[in-house]
């Protein structure tokens, strides 16, 4: 009975998204197709990249509130400097994931809570955006453009494109050696620091981690959108902590699923965008059906419960 | 035998205090390789942070130490674990969320590479079967769903694998705490033929009849200094109690009038394994044991009592065994914690009286021998065994009239156990039921009764003359399942 239980909660992402799914095309046969899914999960990718870079800071019990303007902030990095001089544009970027690094060492040398320096990090990041770009514009460039538009044959984009993330952050976190350590710091730090570990690393990794997910993010985003504005991303800081968690991962002790969290992203960008609009759900109580959708979702993994010691 | 030579580690006058509290004055020891050393004293006499001063873990204030003859000025962690330092802390060490490979990983920063997690769970089941044969734990189990015995042996076998550099000295705090009968002596059987390949060994614990078995030398800490240390050969259980500063002669068995068989019920619970018709019943002022092999079902009879499953007449409370988990509120002062229970009757208009709290939790310390200086002061400032006692403060001063203990004297000393039977006695005479889940067969002789679980389900019942050790575990062992 254990088993089976634990099998649901695992399967609970998946079960999830292919029910979001079911209920789309209940609604509207013609999206079950190439182009159909193309465009529906056609910001799939940035969302599940935002989900990501969440995912690594709640691997050691921190959360970025920061990620969504960080993320418009890169769109406008690549939709000015990136397009205009390429080279200046990759090392402000490269410098972002630098300080993103160096906010982590902060964190954990001076003790800080994380939801506190990342809300403040959030309003530089959009600062700095609203500066490089005070109205929407700007044009992204063109390989990134080109990347985003590419029509794999049979497989439309965005899934191939989430299956290829998500098996390089479960192998990065779930499968290597050094993966393991930065878990564990997450599920006990004292243990990990005992052991001989390097806390402060740990730490610096996975906010770098995030910084560079981050970055991933936005130049998915500006090759979505074609242009930048500083305020795009400003909802991903919620999207990605409810991706997390839906993916199966939890905000204190380590419990993170790659695999999880992308699947998630793909629920909610196909819940919070697509299926609402099916339903004809007045604008007005979108947000709030996007967060029942939610709750409903949690319910179900409260339900299914932990497994029981042996 | 100890080799003749330079010792493997010495320590000269170690100082260490935490605030206002000292908890070692200046101890000086000398621990040689080939040889078991039991570190024995009432809780609070400086035996963890002695051992976290020799791991690197905490910066001793004064003094010296001195590892195979080079003396440690920048000593860390790192350095002791670098020189063959192993610890194995009361407060375990593992990642719950991790595999118990990868757990054994953590400790290992060599192994890395392809297939590291196969070598890790090689390494980590190789040990495991050589330490508890037949442990049934799987490599890649995860932590948290391991029970606390089964973790309790992951991290003793992991403390004594080895990659690259050799395990030179083994500390042991407590490491039978959670271990039931058979696989402490598995333990211990595997501490000597260690010892005896040329590893030191250091073993803390309040078993008195482990520390006489298992260890070459004891010494004997109180209140921050070794006050005795001798050749195991020349101690007896009476002296080491005495020189612990606790009860000379061992607590005569007192005639127990045990509760007369008209007393009410107060709780009448049948296992959910159970096939038979078999219940456990208690009555008012009874103290009824749980006991068999640990993890067979007891801990799970115990909170479904608590949950209200079968017929339980009264309000219960319940003394958790895994203090970190269940019991202890880690943010909370000492008065915060025993009060916590007892809510209702701190109210003062309305509010939870201040004066009334402090009232009652000072009014335990002193019946319960809570060592602290002051009742404000957070909880995990007290050792582990006093952090027990704090608890059991917060079960008993409630208006709870049945009592559940799961396994709740582990890591908790000899004196301080004896307090405790006597309130748990004088206690049940005034009419509380208690149920008492324990792996030690010494303290199910203070129960009236004890039913014998295994694989989920009572075995057998005894009577109170039968609690004798060979009838226990004949009973655990000859399940009829």
């Amino acid at each position: 009975m254990t088993d089976l239980r634990a099998t649901l909660r695992a399967l609970l992402p998946a079960l999830s998204f292919a029910l979001v799914l079911a209920a789309i095309a209940a609604l509207n046969p013609r999206v079950i197709s190439y182009f159909g899914f193309t465009l529906m999960l056609n910001y799939a990718v940035p969302i599940a990249l935002a989900t990501l870079a969440q995912m690594f800071v709640m691997t050691a019990n921190d959360i970025d509130l920061s990620i969504g303007a960080f993320v418009g902030f890169v769109t406008c990095v690549a939709a000015t400097w990136l397009h205009d001089d390429p080279l200046f544009g990759a090392a402000a970027l490269a410098a972002c994931v630098a300080l993103y690094a160096g906010l982590g060492a902060l964190i954990y040398w001076r003790n800080l809570p994380s939801i506190v320096v990342t809300l403040g990090m959030g309003f530089v990041w959009q600062g700095l955006a609203v500066l490089l770009l005070p109205k929407p514009g700007g044009k992204a460039p063109d390989w990134l453009q080109a990347i985003m538009g590419f029509k794999p044959p049979y497989v439309p984009l965005p899934i191939l494109a989430a299956l290829l993330i998500a098996a390089v952050a479960y192998v990065g976190l779930m499968r290597t050696s050094y993966g393991a350590i930065l878990r564990g710091a997450g599920g006990n730090s004292v243990a990990i620091r005992r052991a001989g570990w390097s806390m402060l690393k740990v730490k610096a990794s996975l906010f770098a981690l995030t910084g560079c997910f981050g970055v991933l993010a936005g130049l998915a985003l500006v090759g979505v959108t074609r242009s930048a504005d500083a305020n795009i991303g400003n909802g991903y800081t919620l999207l990605s902590i409810a991706g997390v968690i839906l993916g199966g991962g939890e905000f204190v002790g380590g419990i993170v699923s790659p695999v999880g969290a992308v699947i998630g992203a793909l629920t909610l960008t196909l819940a919070s965008t697509q299926l609402l609009g099916f339903l004809r759900i007045p604008p007005d109580w979108q947000v709030g059906a996007n967060g029942a959708i939610l709750v409903l979702v949690l319910a179900a993994r409260v339900l299914l419960g932990r497994g029981k010691a042996q | 035998m100890p080799e003749a030579g330079a010792p493997l580690v010495a320590l000269d006058g170690v100082e260490k205090s935490f605030g206002a509290v000292r908890a070692l004055g200046g101890v000086s020891a000398r621990i040689s390789a080939g040889e078991c050393v039991g570190i024995v004293g009432h809780n609070g006499a400086g035996k963890s942070t002695l051992m976290h001063v020799l791991s690197g873990g905490v910066r001793a204030d004064a003094g010296g130490l001195t590892i195979s003859g080079e003396t440690q000025d920048a000593y860390s962690a790192a350095r002791a674990k670098a020189l063959g330092i192993r610890c194995v802390f009361q407060e375990l060490s593992l990642c719950p969320n991790l595999t118990v490979a990868e757990n054994a990983r953590v400790f290992h920063p060599a192994i890395h590479g392809f297939h590291w997690r196969r070598r890790a769970g090689d390494l980590i089941g190789r040990k495991l079967d050589e330490i508890f044969p037949g442990h049934g734990i799987a490599a890649n189990a995860r932590v948290q769903d391991l029970s606390i015995g089964r973790r309790q042996m992951v991290e003793i076998a992991r403390a004594f694998t080895v990659t690259d550099a050799p395990a030179r000295l083994i500390i042991l705090d407590e490491p039978t705490s959670s271990l039931d009968e058979d696989t402490s002596a598995q333990l211990l059987a595997y501490v000597r033929s260690s010892v005896a390949q040329g590893a030191a060994c250091v073993l803390i614990t309040h078993i008195l009849g482990e520390v006489l078995r298992a260890c070459d030398r004891i010494l004997v800490m109180r209140d921050g200094r070794v006050t005795v240390e001798d050749s195991a050969a020349n101690f007896t259980r009476d002296r080491l109690v005495g020189a612990m500063g606790g009860v000379e002669a061992r607590a005569s068995a007192e005639a127990l009038t045990h509760a007369a068989s008209e007393a009410p019920i107060r709780v009448r619970i049948r296992p959910q394994k159970q096939k038979d018709a078999r219940e456990l019943v208690a009555r008012e002022g009874e103290i009824v044991g749980l006991a068999g092999l640990a993890g067979h079902g007891q801990t799970d009879l115990l909170l479904a009592t608590f949950d209200g499953r079968g017929i339980v007449g009264a309000p219960v409370a319940l003394v958790a065994g895994d203090r970190q988990s269940d019991g202890v509120f880690p943010h909370w002062s000492i008065s915060r914690n025993i009060g916590v229970r007892s809510l209702k009757k701190l109210k003062a208009g309305g509010l939870i009286s201040a004066r009334l709290e402090a009232a009652l939790a000072n009014s335990w310390r002193e019946r319960i021998k809570i060592r602290t200086p002051d009742i404000n002061q957070p909880i995990l400032s007290l050792s582990g065994g006093n952090q027990q006692k704090a608890l059991f403060a917060r079960a008993l001063g409630s208006d709870a009239k049945i009592v559940l203990m799961d396994d709740p004297m582990r890591g908790v000393d000899y004196a301080t156990k004896l307090e405790v039977y006597a309130l748990v006695r004088e206690e049940a005479r005034s009419g509380r039921t208690f149920l008492w889940y324990t792996t030690e067969t010494e303290e199910l002789k203070t129960c009236d009764r004890a039913y014998v679980f295994r694989d989920g389900a009572i075995v057998a019942e005894l009577g109170p003359d039968e609690l004798t050790e060979e009838r226990l575990i004949h009973a655990s062992f000859a399940g009829a399942h």
